[in-house]
């Protein structure tokens, strides 16, 4: 068990440091979402009572989006010099790999969420009628459901023609659950006309739920040529 | 099979003519939506027959998953037992029998889960190693096509019923377009794999897919919605003729979706005999030259 933890951190602050050096994937992102918000505040110029009802829905189709990049690139790295390959035939555990992958894609996005939510509160002039506290756990735990089933996807889209197409068409349909939920709850926050605790419970379920079956089945994923 | 394949398939046709027939003219008319509503005939088997045909692609991915290793094999059929056991007394403790929401039975949640229980082990019987692949294949394109089915007839049910083409809010609605979007995403993953285990891929796949269906199915009881509420075992009542030509129906889809699924699921295996022949000639050519080649190659040894 000790090595399990030794391994994944240590793949974990691989991952941080490489990117922290070359900042790719977290500046490709940060511009992406950047211009998903312009292109959203020109596209509906809405009151501050209707971006209320919309705002939950622009913010995490971004982050949706912007997540993608950085997943994509999350296996693709490994492929170069045949990381991969030298990593299916150590005896290192599969899952230990895979939770420190999901877990760099977490603090990636979830450090782009952190610098994106202002922008959105200045266009749109947000003031949250809700329980703010509650959107913490809403983003964390959807920001987690995003990327535990982004990160296993991103594995299996390694095997297919047009890898970068292939992961959104892989991962939205199963995440239209935990979208619904994270869009639902943040627009009931944010409106404060309904609770969120329903959504709250829903988003956890499909972490527990993915997350179990994504470390059931990734060596499958992994082992595959 | 050669034989029996087209005197089904008339049978087939003439069971489908006949619950047209039901549907049409026996079926009585509803007393508030008039006759529009007799098309629930053609989108509830629809929907009932896509989300077996799904059920069973889950239980082969499964199946298919856990034979990898004899020692999963052995632990899914013992937890495969294990929940068909639980399944089959919990609805009858009185704590949870109060759970249930009206209008389904202890019996008939006991039965539902022997018969899934029963399935697994019938498909894994009759079906080893690649067969339960094709038959994951087989079972997600044919249910696609219910599926679809499903997602024409509601909104055109919808429009003059309710006034709308399409309820976003509806979650059972949403549900069955999501579970759609994932097969389809299955179908398209399978199309573009370049694995030579995109078996495992697919039924990877497969097993997120299905995990959604509790989604779908216990959406119905949670969220109170634009929708009819469901007539089997849900709060709404239903006139009995009407309930027997849906189930008439029902059979007949059921009749159409096998005699489809048979004749994919040999033709699917019919072309993997195919390419494993080829890339066996190719593999033998190889190994042992055509003469033709081979002679001058001899000549100059000699």
């Amino acid at each position: 068990m000790r090595s399990f933890w030794s391994i994944a951190v240590a793949t974990l602050t691989k991952d941080i440091r490489l990117e922290w050096r070359s900042k790719d994937a977290l500046n490709a992102m940060l511009f992406f979402s950047l211009l998903v918000v312009v292109i959203f505040v020109f596209s509906f110029d809405p009151l501050a009572e209707e971006s209320r009802h919309i705002v939950g829905g622009l913010v995490w189709v971004a982050f949706l989006f912007a997540a993608v990049v950085a997943l994509n690139q999350t296996w693709a790295r490994e492929l170069r010099n045949q990381v991969l390959d030298a990593y299916r035939v150590s005896p290192a555990p599969a899952n230990a790999l895979f939770l420190a992958k999901a877990l760099g894609n977490f603090i990636l996005v979830s450090l782009l969420e952190a610098l994106m939510a202002p922008l959105f509160v200045i266009f749109y002039n947000l003031r949250v009628l809700g329980p703010a506290w509650q959107l913490i756990p809403v983003a964390l735990l959807g920001t987690w459901a995003l990327v535990v089933n982004g990160t296993f996807f991103a594995a299996m889209s390694l095997r297919t023609r047009s890898r970068e197409l292939m992961l959104p068409l892989l991962l939205f349909p199963v995440s239209i659950p935990a979208v619904l939920g994270m869009v639902a709850g943040t627009t009931n926050i944010l409106t404060g006309e309904n609770p969120a605790h329903f959504y709250i419970v829903l988003l956890l379920t499909y972490d527990v739920v993915f997350t179990t079956a994504c470390l059931a089945l990734f060596e499958t994923v992994l082992q595959a040529e | 099979m050669r034989r029996a394949f087209p005197i089904l398939a008339v049978l087939t046709a003439l069971f489908l003519v006949y619950a047209f027939y039901q549907a049409l003219w026996v079926a009585p008319t509803d007393a508030l939506q008039g006759d529009v509503y007799r098309i629930i005939y053609y989108h509830v088997p629809s929907a009932w027959t896509a989300f077996l045909l799904f059920f069973i692609n889950f239980i082969a991915s499964m199946q298919y998953l856990a034979n990898a290793r004899p020692s999963t094999a052995l632990a899914a059929r013992w937890i495969v037992i294990a929940i068909g056991i639980v399944g089959f007394v919990a609805p009858f403790i009185p704590q949870v029998r109060q759970e249930l929401p009206t209008g389904m039975y202890p019996s008939s949640v006991a039965t539902t889960t022997l018969i899934i229980t029963g399935l697994y082990f019938v498909i894994g019987k009759y079906f080893v190693d690649q067969d339960l692949d094709v038959l994951a294949v087989t079972t997600a394109e044919v249910g696609v096509v219910f599926c679809s089915i499903v997602l024409v007839t509601g909104p055109i049910w919808a429009r003059p019923v309710w006034g709308i083409w399409w309820a976003p809010g509806d979650i059972r609605l949403t549900s069955t377009l999501v579970l759609w979007l994932i097969y389809v995403s299955y179908l398209v993953l399978r199309r573009f794999s370049d694995s030579a285990q995109t078996q495992q891929l697919a039924a990877v796949l497969a097993v997120f897919g299905a995990l959604d269906v509790p989604l779908v199915y216990f959406s119905i009881w949670y969220f109170r919605t634009q929708h009819p509420q469901p007539v089997i075992g849900g709060g709404g009542s239903m006139d009995p003729r009407m309930l027997h030509v849906l189930l008439i129906s029902w059979m007949a889809f059921l009749c159409f979706a096998f005699l489809v699924c048979w004749s994919r699921f040999r033709l699917e295996k019919l072309r993997r005999e195919a390419e494993e022949a080829e890339a066996l000639e190719s593999l033998l050519e190889i190994a042992a030259p055509s003469s033709a080649v081979k002679a001058p190659i001899g000549g100059g040894s000699k």
